[in-house]
């Protein structure tokens, strides 16, 4: 928590045109992928969810009002594979016509030291909610800042993949969620956009 | 010396073996190629993929072993006509750069198509390409169409082999069957 403390300061000190008490809370969605990694059949295999929205609010110096809620439009998937996009929707999967949405929302933030935190919430997928929790990594630059972390998931926990596909030869449990989010800080006042300057 | 051509008349065996194995995967391969492609999208699917894709990195392997070996061992003399002694060096070349092209266009695909191709589930294989959508697709159809192609020459293979077994009723065949030297 010193070195938080440190880190903050050392920020205030570089960046004087930065309003002191600044709440990152705007999602830029072109500039953030939510991504995720699985095994089929042995084969380490790649996909992502093209449309999510957040409701964001972070400010390093107030975690305690921190809170993230994000909802991701489960039927914007690309699985890495045609084939898989074509029945990923259908109700053995996703059964997006009954579960349009994924979401995550936060129940609380702690920090690790530096620019690190944890953050916990519950996510819920096709009716089934569970606790998560994942590290992440939160960088500055101006005005805008970003959120990197990854957590696992169980994909039987929440049901996705049953029938023939409970068979985890085939497509493994475990499912590796991996975030990148960019949000801009609100700008609070003229002084809150602030000019270029050196990164620290 | 009468021996020494006997042996000479036919293939060693490590051709022998090799030539067989090979026949015995691409005989297995092609129909299943051709069935796991029309199926719809289940577990059975994927399995038959992987088995597909291992079985063709292992006659690219065996291909590759093969050349080296024809390349260091002649084979034995072929006592033919000069025209069927000419179409026979170019049906097997065609073979052997066949049966290397079709499993490394099946590589390429997978690797365009952004699926790795993970050796009996154990070796990773590097992608030889970046996944692309379009590429991915052309090579599908380079695949097929190498793999018609290699149905049209073992054909032709095979129906010359019978020929010089129960028309001409010499030894061609004979040179690559296993079996007791004779």
């Amino acid at each position: 928590m010193n070195l938080l403390k440190k880190i903050i300061a050392l920020a205030l000190l570089l960046s004087p045109f930065l309003a002191s008490a600044t709440e990152y809370n705007q999602l830029q969605q072109a500039q953030s992928t939510l991504t995720f990694g699985y095994k089929q059949m042995g084969v380490p295999m790649e996909g992502k969810f093209g449309q999510f929205a957040a409701q964001l609010s972070f400010d390093p110096a107030k975690l305690a009002g921190a809170r993230a809620h994000i909802d991701v439009a489960l039927a914007s998937i690309d699985t890495g594979s045609q084939d898989a996009n074509e029945s990923i929707a259908g109700k053995l999967w996703f059964n997006t016509r009954l579960y349009p949405l994924g979401s995550f929302v936060s129940t609380g933030i702690k920090a690790l030291g530096g620019n690190r935190y944890q953050i916990t919430g519950k996510l819920t997928l096709k009716g089934q909610t569970r606790e998560v929790s994942a590290p992440v990594t939160f960088k500055t630059d101006g005005n805008q800042g970003s959120f990197d972390g990854s957590f696992n998931i169980k994909r039987l926990d929440y049901g996705i993949g049953i029938g023939e596909w409970t068979d985890l030869d085939t497509v493994a449990d475990d499912v590796q969620i991996r975030f990148h989010f960019t949000v801009l800080a609100a700008p609070a006042s003229p002084l809150s956009n602030p000019l270029p300057r050196k990164k620290p | 010396m009468e021996d020494l051509l006997k042996m000479t008349a036919r293939y060693t065996t490590t051709a022998i073996v090799l030539h067989w194995l090979i026949a015995l995967l691409i005989f297995v391969l092609f129909p299943l190629g051709l069935y796991m492609h029309g199926l719809k999208l289940s577990p059975a699917k994927l399995h038959l993929y992987s088995y597909h894709k291992w079985a063709g990195i292992t006659v690219l392997l065996l291909a590759i072993l093969r050349l080296a070996w024809r390349t260091t061992h002649r084979p034995p003399a072929l006592l033919m006509p000069r025209w069927q002694q000419t179409a026979s060096s170019a049906v097997h070349a065609l073979l052997y750069l066949l049966i290397m092209a079709v499993p490394l266009s099946g590589w390429l695909m997978s690797s365009a198509k952004g699926v790795q191709t993970v050796w009996f589930g154990v070796l990773p294989l590097p992608d030889l390409l970046d996944k692309d959508k379009a590429l991915g697709l052309l090579l599908g159809v380079v695949h097929e169409t190498l793999n018609y192609t290699l149905l049209a020459l073992v054909i032709i293979h095979i129906a010359a082999a019978l020929k010089h077994r129960f028309i001409d009723k010499d030894d061609v065949l004979a040179r690559m069957l296993p079996g007791k030297r004779s």
